[in-house]
């Protein structure tokens, strides 16, 4: 962006292959772990049909592993809090709609399809490239490799887990734990961030007696607006999307 | 409700959500606090879960198998170890401990 005009121009091929080469590793970072979403999913006693329809029409890993982890530890029960859990974790996709609506363009259907995959992944990739073009080749590109490995790793996941039998004998439920520590753990790089998490978990674990399933992590939610809203222990500069994977 | 109604509600949700950011004015971004905010529920709300996904058991606190699995995933996400092998090592902690007899 800061280049001249010719060097820019000379550049151009360039910088849309190294907005591709992110988009694909991203993508195939997701994919990756979908297998342990689709196996967790079944170990909580979602059948395969509902796993991949989470993943297709959700499309969000975070909300995706929170209904999953509510419903484990609560049951049908405990649906209103998990959908609850999964909503609240997919606001952040709302913001990053606000940043990617100036860069997508295009007529009112193009804007849909974008909505429904604006996430973590696609949000890093476009955010991270230097001109337009180039934020539009890795908005798509991750997209589209995102969406194919995700739902295509959940199936996988699923029939893995439908194949396991007693989740607790393999450890699933660790590895739903070991789950969320791996989507939180690119997010603790401020002060805030750390702050927030501790208190949430301190919180959690102190009503997980005293209210029903699925109630406690949505309790720990009111310390981050608190927080948030006053901008106790500020940050100077925090990132839009905190996202590690990006290895390209 | 059913499960089927947990998933289609929850995921016609978070696709609302995503759709929503589309609609708004792109100077509800200029203000910080509500990116601030959505951030930090997101770190709220994964950390909760971590926390009662290994020692919550219904409604009561269990110290099993989950808690040294977790710290052998804190342990392989610091040192950078990618995601997968990390969420099958955890697993395959626990699973090894419940099969000595514990937890």
């Amino acid at each position: 962006m800061d280049s001249d005009d010719a060097l820019e121009c000379s550049d151009d091929s360039g910088v849309a292959r190294a907005a591709v080469r992110a988009g694909l590793a991203v993508g195939l970072a997701a994919a990756a772990y979908g297998v342990s979403y689709g196996a967790l999913a079944v170990a909580a006693g979602f059948d395969i049909w509902q796993t991949c329809v989470m993943s297709l029409l959700m499309f969000t890993g975070g909300s995706q592993f929170a209904l999953v982890g509510v419903i484990a530890t609560g049951g049908v029960a405990a649906g209103p809090t998990a959908i609850a859990s999964a909503a609240i974790l997919g606001i952040r996709n709302g913001i990053y709609g606000v940043r990617m609506a100036p860069i997508v363009g295009g007529p009112w259907w193009k804007r849909i399809v974008a909505a429904w995959v604006t996430i973590d992944e696609t949000t890093a990739v476009a955010t991270n490239q230097p001109t337009l073009r180039s934020q539009r080749i890795g908005f798509w590109t991750t997209a589209a490799a995102t969406f194919i490995g995700w739902n295509l790793t959940s199936l996988i996941g699923a029939l893995i887990g439908d194949a396991l039998g007693d989740p607790r004998a393999w450890g699933l439920d660790a590895a739903a734990a070991a789950a969320f520590v791996g989507l939180l753990w690119p997010r603790l790089r401020q002060l805030q961030t750390i702050a927030v998490a501790s208190a949430a978990a301190v919180i959690a674990i102190v009503f997980t007696p005293v209210l029903i399933p699925g109630l406690p992590v949505l309790v720990a939610g009111v310390v981050a607006v608190l927080v948030g809203a006053f901008n106790w222990c500020a940050n100077s500069d925090p990132p839009l999307v905190p996202l590690e994977r990006e290895g390209a | 409700m059913t499960l089927w109604l947990i998933v289609i509600v929850a995921s016609l949700a978070c696709l609302s959500l995503k759709l929503v950011g589309y609609l708004v004015p792109h100077d509800v971004l200029d203000a910080p606090a509500p990116s601030r905010i959505a951030n930090l529920l997101t770190v709220a709300l994964l950390s909760a879960l971590v926390a009662v996904q290994t020692l919550g058991a219904g409604s009561a606190l269990h110290f099993d198998a989950r808690v040294p699995a977790l710290i052998v995933a804190v342990v392989l996400f610091a040192l950078r170890v990618p995601f997968v092998l990390v969420v099958i090592l955890a697993a395959a902690t626990a699973a090894l401990i419940r099969l000595s007899g514990w937890g």
